[in-house]
């Protein structure tokens, strides 16, 4: 047996787009997965970290025998997802965020319950733990309402007890707190952690594009942007590459057309990013040491930049992002939507 | 490589259950149930279930009248009659396995999450169909009811072979499901306009079938298609079951006995089921290869 939950092998999807009629020749290729290689050992919490559109969710179809992958092998609780598909379900559950599924028509209980019987949970069983966990996220008041009649927000709290109800070896969770509140989201991220920490035995992978719930939540995380995982670690050690670095945040008044590049091509400058706002700028900085500020500072003193703000930080995941891509998570966001 | 254990190092709290596919099925069957029954106006489920059906065969019956002036006497009448309520379940148990995929995908959203459960998606679906047949019982008793009361049909319960009848009718819904199976299958491939899938062929069969008139009837070039279809011998034994004299005068499957006839059924029924299983399984395939399990029209 191996000691992993989830392992995949040069795994890569590609999704093929059939373009209109008209270029029915032209068809589309997106690579969404490439290559990924990742093992996850039992009774780790792993957090797939990375901005919409970089492969997250089509990872966790392929894993939950949703999609199949384009090449590579996957394995989950010790059984191929494509050839032993019916032997990894048994043993896995997979709840989506953002989204509000179920039966409309069925109360809470009967969702969960029906559900349940699909697993093959005896009802007494069903039962007990489905009261358990709606109290333990808050809707337990709820249980007889018709789950049409739930705002979005408890739906998803209902779809996540549907996952964690069946008492699964692996449960991946699909950015669980997408569209949640503040405090709900909170709740729920107690519940994984309580969840994993009752059972050592149980494995559960997230995805998210909150660099805090991956650093809090996570016990190891791996950063993927276009399909490719980028690095793979515990928050701490990824974060660690970056110690040596120094990280600035400086406040400027308007960059007067000075461009992030040209502070980035300045020796021992490894990064720069700049975003404009009203009356002004923010820099992000990421130096090779401390003394390569001056460089940077010069460069502003020519453009006739004026430094408002000047900030030391501790290195973020955020940090570790754009110190892999050259941009920031939200600007590889804003990239992808507008091509 | 056979005795690995199943689920790694922890037992699981759950027992194994016995079968996968009769869970699937019975659970799909109450939840079918439960979105069919969730009127929230019965006057609109009356309609739907009791008065529709009964309308259109007392059109029939008007139509019928009006062009062989009230000759109900003939053997074609009660052919027509019992042909077209029967004809009912062709569409409802069609329609209710293979709405399940579009419904459950497209509204409810939880078609995913059926996909990843340990259950047995065809048998899911046979079991979503199981409200269809329920309704679909309802119409044919009741629109039978009405002919015999209302409009000229006679039928003497006590002449009837109850056991053929039952026969037919067990033969006749696994082989409605089966291709209700081919109709859900076919709606994972088709992400858009498939929500009419079942009402566009259980209409076109229909003009197949014999239901409403003899086969004879039909073109030559078109008859084969007719006698192609189980539905059409299925058709012919509800009828012989229960008005066994009258049915059997009717010229165009007369040359057959019951039994030779349930012999076809079967024959046909099980080569439509092995079929349909089969496209099913390819369907099923390129669904997860093509990812649209979860493909809701936002792509
Ligand atoms: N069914 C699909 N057909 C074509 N492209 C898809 C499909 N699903 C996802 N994609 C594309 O694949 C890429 C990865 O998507 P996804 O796995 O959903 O990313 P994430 O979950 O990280 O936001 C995106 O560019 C997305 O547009
Ligand atoms: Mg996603």
């Amino acid at each position: 047996m191996t000691p992993f939950a989830i392992e995949t092998e040069t795994l890569s999807r590609i999704y093929k787009m059939r373009g209109s009629k008209k270029e029915k020749e032209i068809r589309k290729e997106l690579v969404a997965l490439d290559n990924v290689n990742l093992n996850v050992e039992r009774g780790e919490l792993f957090g797939l970290l990375g901005p919409n559109g970089a492969g997250k969710t089509t990872l966790i179809k392929v894993l939950t025998t949703l999609l199949a992958p384009s090449t590579g092998k996957a394995r989950v609780a010790g059984f191929d997802v494509v050839e032993e598909a019916r032997k990894v379900r048994p043993l896995i559950n997979m709840v989506s965020g953002g989204e509000s599924s179920g039966y409309g028509l069925l109360t809470v209980r009967e969702n969960l319950w029906m559900f349940s019987q699909f697993y093959g949970v005896p009802s007494k069983v069903a039962y007990q733990r489905i009261d358990e966990l709606l109290k333990r996220v808050g809707i337990f008041d709820r249980r007889h309402t018709k789950s049409s009649d739930l705002s979005t927000g408890l739906r998803q709290k209902m779809n996540i007890v549907r996952g964690f109800m069946t008492n699964p070896d692996v449960l991946f969770l699909d950015e669980p707190t997408l569209g949640l509140d503040v405090g709900a989201s909170r709740e729920v991220r107690g519940l994984i952690r309580e969840w994993l920490d009752e059972d050592k035995a149980r494995t559960l992978l997230l995805t998210t594009h909150y660099m805090v719930e991956a650093d809090e939540l996570c016990d190891r995380v791996a950063i993927i942007n276009q399909g490719r995982v980028l690095a793979c670690d515990t928050p701490l050690a990824l974060k660690q590459r970056l110690q040596k670095d120094a990280i600035f945040e400086v406040e400027t008044t308007p960059l007067n057309g000075l461009k992030a590049q040209t502070i980035e091509d300045l020796p021992e400058v490894r990064n720069a990013t700049a975003t404009e706002h009203d009356g002004g700028a923010t820099l992000e900085l990421i130096l090779v040491e401390e003394g390569a500020l001056g460089g940077v500072i010069n460069v502003l003193n020519q453009k006739n930049v004026r430094i408002m703000k000047l900030n030391k930080r501790e290195p973020t995941l955020e940090d570790v992002f754009v110190d892999l891509v050259g941009k920031s998570m939200a600007d590889v966001e804003q990239a992808g939507s507008n091509e | 490589m056979a005795n690995i254990p199943v689920s790694g190092s922890r037992r699981r709290a759950e027992p194994v259950e016995a079968s996968e596919a009769w869970r699937s099925f019975r659970f799909a069957a109450w939840l079918g149930w439960q979105i069919t029954s969730n009127w929230t106006d019965p006057l609109l489920f009356a309609i739907y279930s009791v008065i529709r059906p009964v309308a259109r065969a007392a059109i029939l019956v008007i139509m019928y009248g009006v062009i062989t002036g009230n000759n109900f006497t003939d053997p074609l009448f009660p052919y027509i009659f019992l042909g077209n309520a029967f004809y009912t379940y062709v569409f409802s148990i069609m329609n209710g396995v293979s709405w399940a995929v579009i419904d459950d995908r497209e509204h409810y959203k939880t078609l995913k999450y059926m996909y990843i459960a340990p259950i047995r998606i065809p048998a899911y679906l046979l079991g979503r169909g199981v409200a269809g047949f329920l309704t679909a019982s309802l119409s044919v008793v009741i629109t039978i009811l009405a002919g015999v009361l209302f409009l000229h049909v006679t039928f003497d319960p006590l002449h009837a072979d109850w056991l053929l009848f039952s026969l037919t009718m067990v033969i006749g819904v696994v082989m409605l499901a089966l291709m209700g199976l081919v109709l859900g299958a076919i709606s994972l491939l088709i992400v858009r306009h498939s929500g009419f899938i079942a009402e566009s062929v259980s209409g076109v069969l229909f003009l197949f079938s014999g239901a409403i008139y003899p086969l004879d009837v039909l073109p030559i070039w078109l008859q084969p298609v007719g006698y192609a279809m189980p539905i059409t011998y299925w058709l012919e034994l509800v009828r012989r079951s229960l008005i066994g004299d009258v049915a059997q005068a009717f010229t165009t499957l007369a040359r057959f006995t019951n039994l030779e006839l349930l012999g076809i059924l079967v024959g046909l029924s099980a080569v439509f089921g092995v079929a349909s299983i089969f496209t099913f399984r390819v369907c099923d395939r390129r669904a997860r290869e093509r990812g649209l399990i979860d493909r809701t029209t936002n792509y």
